[in-house]
């Protein structure tokens, strides 16, 4: 035998490429660039008209919270977002299923999706006003528009990577064409739908802003464009603030579905 | 209820992958089917389980099923085909909620395959937590709860390392003797072949035909390992295949 001592340690070259969750660096990185932006206005090397001071929108905030704005603001808004969220991503869903498992329907409307998939749906909201007045009705069907689209081309992807081996299990003991559907397809498309929901509820943010651009007294979109046009940074950054924080706890409410139902996962 | 299949031919567009294929299966026996791969010993038994129909001939159920009876044919899969997000007993409870059996009627059912299959401890377990030995006996136990007249089992054992596939072979030779079951076993492994089959069938290379049927006196529980009849079955087989399998191995593969 050589003498241990001598030998050299096999170079380590494993690892990585398995990014875990790291709760606090998220955090970190937000406060970090906060306090970034507090000290550069505060020294003077980032001017008012550049960006508006952190403490001040906060203030701005906390203003809009205690006369009760908040509230008037943040409930439209909220309504809006989930009723028109929720039309797109049932009727996306349902759609997306039926892409998946029907060849006609398939073949009729995959093109039809993918064209209007790229169209601007801001572009379309003089129609949707015509279609559906000034009033709640265009707003939930510019959201529900835009969340249609993202939602359907993830169902059907889902649906088409579910395992055929299971389809054909369940066929070979008999199962009703319902319970095939319902008990092997969704569960399986299941991931696929949520990370696609994932982006749909972001655009559907985005929309929002959108969608209050026309005829909206409240609603944090109406806030926004108020203080835009009055070049009012401060009410601007604390609406903008608000929209980041409605996507934040969006994407944890997924990550919290994700968890509870997905656990199956390996 | 026996299984007859009478003449059947079958070609994927103009790509013949059987050719005049008629055979018995018993009821209360095993048949094993071997073969090269590429053969066409999945699409035969896709054939009797119902799931694609040949070319040409038929399948046919001689008999009714027996009494009790869910689902005459049923599945064995290589890849177990558990769905992940049902723990074992949902796995079970699946193929007999579209029977309408729920509540108590199904926890008996369940009880008894589980313990048959010797996982009552893993009930509530899931596929991921769960060794490829034991998925293959949840899978097992599922097909066990319709109480089927014919198993179709495709290389259930294959995806298997070999101890685990020694040990689950002993468990089917086990359920086999305390309560005998009609069964269509494919294989590519010939000592599977002749430690399980009454009868064994050999398909020659793709267009599969029938080479020859062995039939296997010894009965399942006697079979062990080095026993002279069955090292030369296995022989025999062997020799059966090996001119087979070579050539098929050989074929330029044009898909
Ligand atoms: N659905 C299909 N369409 C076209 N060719 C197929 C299909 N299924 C199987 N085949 C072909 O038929 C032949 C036999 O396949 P298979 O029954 O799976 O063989 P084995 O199970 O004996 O290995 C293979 O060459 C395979 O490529
Ligand atoms: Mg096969």
């Amino acid at each position: 035998m050589s003498d241990p001592t001598l030998g050299k340690a096999v170079t380590f070259k494993g690892g990585g490429f398995a990014p875990r969750p790291r709760r606090w660096v998220g955090f970190v990185v937000f406060v970090s660039l906060i306090l970034i932006a507090e000290w550069g206005t505060r020294a003077g090397w980032i001017s008012a008209l550049t960006l508006p001071r952190p403490s001040d929108v906060l203030d701005t905030f906390r203003q809009l919270y205690d006369s009760g704005l908040l509230a008037k603001h943040l409930g439209p808004s909220l309504s809006r977002l989930l009723v028109g969220a929720a039309i797109g991503a049932s009727v996306g869903i349902s759609v997306g299923v039926l892409i998946g498992l029907f060849s006609y329907i398939r073949s009729g409307l995959v093109p039809l999706v993918a064209a209007i998939f790229p169209i601007p749906k801001i572009a379309l909201l003089p129609l949707f006003v015509i279609w559906f007045g000034i009033g709640e009705g265009s707003k939930y069907a510019l959201i529900a528009f835009g969340t249609f689209t993202p939602t359907v081309v993830a169902t059907y992807g889902a649906v088409d990577n579910v395992d055929r081996t299971l389809i054909r299990m369940g066929q070979s003991f008999g199962l009703s064409w319902w319970s095939i559907v319902r008990k092997i397809v969704l569960p399986g498309a299941m991931p696929g739908i949520l990370s696609g929901l994932r982006i749909s509820l972001a655009i559907a943010i985005i929309l929002l802003v959108a969608a209050e651009m026309l005829g909206a007294e409240f609603g944090i979109g109406a806030y926004i464009l108020e203080a835009g046009s009055l070049y009012d940074l401060e009410r601007l950054f604390a609406g903008v603030a608000i929209l980041s924080i409605l996507g934040v706890v969006m994407s944890a409410l997924i990550g919290l579905i994700e968890r509870r139902m997905l656990n199956w996962r390996t | 209820m026996d299984i007859r299949l009478d003449g059947i031919t079958h070609s994927y567009d103009s790509f013949e992958v059987l050719r005049d294929i008629s055979l018995d299966i018993p009821s209360g026996q095993i048949v094993c089917i071997v073969g090269p791969s590429g053969c066409g010993k999945s699409t035969l038994l896709r054939f009797i389980g119902g799931l694609e129909r040949p070319s040409v001939g038929r399948v046919l159920q001689l008999g009714e099923p027996p009494e009790g009876c869910l689902n005459p044919l049923t599945y064995i899969f290589q890849d177990f085909a558990l769905l992940p997000w049902r723990s074992v007993e949902g796995n079970i409870s699946l193929v007999l909620e579209d029977h309408g059996i729920r509540g108590t009627g199904a926890r008996e059912i369940i009880d008894s395959v589980l313990t048959r299959t010797k996982l009552s401890d893993f009930a509530k377990a899931l596929p991921k937590q769960l060794s490829g030995g034991m998925k293959q006996r949840v899978a097992i136990a599922r097909a066990l709860a319709v109480n089927p007249a014919v198993m179709l089992m495709d290389e259930p054992l294959s995806a298997l390392d070999s101890q685990t596939r020694e040990l689950l072979m002993d468990d089917l030779v086990d359920l086999w003797t305390r309560q005998p079951f009609t069964a269509v076993y494919v294989t590519h492994n010939l000592a599977e072949a002749v430690r399980l089959g009454h009868r064994v069938v050999v398909l020659s290379r793709r267009p599969g035909q029938i080479r020859e049927v062995v039939d296997i006196e010894r009965p399942l529980a006697e079979r062990g390992f080095g026993d002279a009849d069955l090292d030369a079955a296995q022989q025999h087989l062997w020799t059966l295949m090996r001119e087979e399998a070579r050539a098929a191995d050989a074929e330029l593969i044009n898909v």
